[in-house]
């Protein structure tokens, strides 16, 4: 046995390595709240800035010389058009690669190229993208300065996003489930279909939301291609009263979207436009925010038949 | 290492014959010319240490190395009445895990319903009808002991089942098929002593339907379940033999060692 003395000793050790425990949480708290603050401050100007201007008039008056009367009709309207072209782009093409890097491709230097430069991807400037899909869809292929245009810019911008959930989310399927499918006697496209896409739904779709809740508030490669910072008008309507009852005259129309409505009234000189700018900020994050809360839900809702 | 009391029988008592089968990891050599035999209708038990190579053998059979790349086969697993070389490169292992079924270490139900799980693999292979889906996932769930604890909730999740049942259910999925041999790898590994006894009960039933190769760590249950054990050390088959000649009177010095618990 030891003596008294011996357990003070270690006592008084005890509490002092403690104090880097206590020193720690600290500077922890201290670095997570920089962000946390920042993010809250900002938010809070715009909410006080913002929340006046905010009405129903707001999301149904196009955008005015005059700024008490002009509103993000045809910015919401537009961002939401482009954003269903990113996510009909986006999507296929994302989680097509994914399954096929995952499931199909060869381990070859060629496929290790590939991924290093699908990663990479997810780092080009998104400016970047914008020239690609000014001289590719706006010049090449004859597209204009369009809603269609604008949606595959920011589909490619995404994809990396897209493709890596994809991947994350299969890799995330224990490898006895795939075994399972495959000493049934299942082929490739049976497993992939039956099982590792069924189970990676929510990871895919969370990455999917990520992707577009980032796409919504680009706005250089949209600029780039040369979207109208004022347009008083809506692109064709997408349903029509008589057969097909469908168009899709809408994908080549001129659009605005929600951040270049915001640049466009942050340039301006008058105090009131700024408001204006808040407010548009302030819905733009609050539709972020939801895309984010969405994937969250989602997420949550699919994985809870799924234990592994 | 040559099964003496069983010279006699023709190759056609054989389900399967492994020939100077080696494997090989991209260059490690895993497997090293093994020679075997698996008798029709009976239980046959992989023991050895860990790493040596069983679980490897065991995958040969339904060729799951495929699966991954820089994996290579050399010599013969012959599976018998039609006398095809299973290893061969002419042969697709999909057609060769329809007919050879596996049950895991761990349990692994797909996240699907219990009836989905066991009419997977039909409906893999292309069985849609209605009528006999259900019919032979009952049958399949009667022989795997299952069907009197889950038929009145065959389309509840199989998470929910426990992991006895679970294993019970991942058997079922591989019989209900109509493999011609069954693969276990280690079954019981995971599970508690009840539901390994109930396990090992349904394994010995399951022999008058279809040859089974299983792999064990546990020499108790290879003593207890199967008619002949193979002994491996290494990646090399020690000795093959008749479960009780083996467990009473090894030939080999290694397998005595091993089996007594000298090492291992």
């Amino acid at each position: 046995m030891k003596s008294v003395n011996n357990l003070e000793e270690i006592r008084r050790i005890i509490s002092l390595h403690k104090r880097w425990d206590l020193l720690f949480m600290i500077a922890g708290i201290f670095a997570l709240m920089i962000a946390v603050l920042t993010f809250m401050a900002l938010f809070a100007h715009m909410l006080i800035d913002g929340m006046p201007r905010l009405s129903w008039d707001f999301f149904t008056s196009f955008p005015s010389r005059r700024p008490e009367s002009a509103g993000i009709f045809s910015a919401w309207v537009g961002t939401t058009l482009v954003m269903l072209v990113t996510a009909v782009a986006a999507v296929p093409l994302g989680i097509g690669s994914g399954v096929y890097l995952e499931e199909y491709a060869p381990r070859n230097l060629l496929t290790e190229i590939i991924e290093i430069n699908v990663t990479n991807l997810a780092g080009v400037p998104s400016i970047i993208y914008g020239l690609l899909a000014l001289g590719l869809f706006v010049y090449q292929l004859g597209f204009g300065q369009s809603i269609l245009a604008a949606g595959l810019a920011l589909a490619l911008l995404i994809l990396p996003v897209v493709i890596v959930a994809t991947r994350e989310a299969i890799r995330s399927i224990p490898v006895t489930i795939r075994e399972g499918a495959y000493a049934l006697g299942a082929t490739k496209w049976q497993t992939v279909s039956d099982h590792l896409l069924p189970y990676s739904s929510a990871g895919i779709l969370t990455g999917i939301i990520i992707g577009l809740a980032r796409a919504i508030g680009e706005t250089a490669p949209i600029i780039t291609i040369g979207a109208l910072t004022f347009i008083a008008f809506l692109p064709p309507s997408p349903i029509k009263n008589e057969f097909p009852y469908v168009s899709i005259e809408w994908l080549t129309a001129p659009f605005t979207v929600m951040p270049i409505q915001m640049f466009n009234w942050v340039s301006r000189p008058e105090e009131a436009f700024q408001l204006n700018a808040a407010a548009a900020g302030l819905v733009l994050v609050v539709m972020t925010l939801a895309m984010n809360g969405l994937a969250i839900y989602l997420r949550y809702r699919m994985r809870k038949n799924i234990k592994w | 290492m040559q099964d003496n009391s069983d010279k006699k029988n023709e190759p056609r008592q054989f389900k399967s014959e492994v020939k100077n089968l080696n494997f090989y990891y991209g260059g490690f050599n895993a497997l090293k010319n093994i020679d075997m035999v698996l008798h029709d209708k009976k239980i046959t038990a992989l023991i050895g240490p860990s790493g040596c190579g069983k679980s490897t053998f065991l995958r040969c059979f339904n060729r799951m190395h495929d699966l991954y790349p820089g994996n290579r086969y050399e010599g013969e697993i012959i599976l018998y009445p039609d006398d095809v070389n299973i290893l061969a490169s002419n042969v697709d292992p999909i057609e060769v895990r329809m007919r050879i079924s596996m049950v895991f270490q761990k349990p692994n139900p797909f996240p699907k319903s219990i009836y989905e799980n066991v009419a997977y693999g039909l409906r893999v292979r292309g069985i849609k009808q209605r009528a006999i889906l259900d019919e032979r996932v009952e049958v399949a769930l009667r022989n795997s002991a299952l069907w009197d604890e889950v038929k009145d909730r065959l389309h509840h999740l199989a998470f929910n089942l426990s992991g006895g049942q679970q294993q019970r259910l991942c058997i079922a999925r591989a019989l209900a098929t109509d493999p011609e041999i069954l693969l276990f790898d280690e079954p019981t590994s995971a599970l508690d002593p009840i539901a390994t006894a109930s396990i090992e009960e349904l394994i010995t039933d399951l022999k008058s339907k279809v040859t089974i190769l299983i792999v064990t760590h546990n020499m108790q249950q290879a003593a207890r379940v199967s008619d002949y054990t193979a002994y491996m050390y290494l990646g090399e088959l020690i000795e093959f033999n008749v479960t009780d000649t083996i467990f009473i009177k090894p030939k080999n010095k290694q397998t005595e060692d091993y089996i007594t618990g000298r090492f291992g």
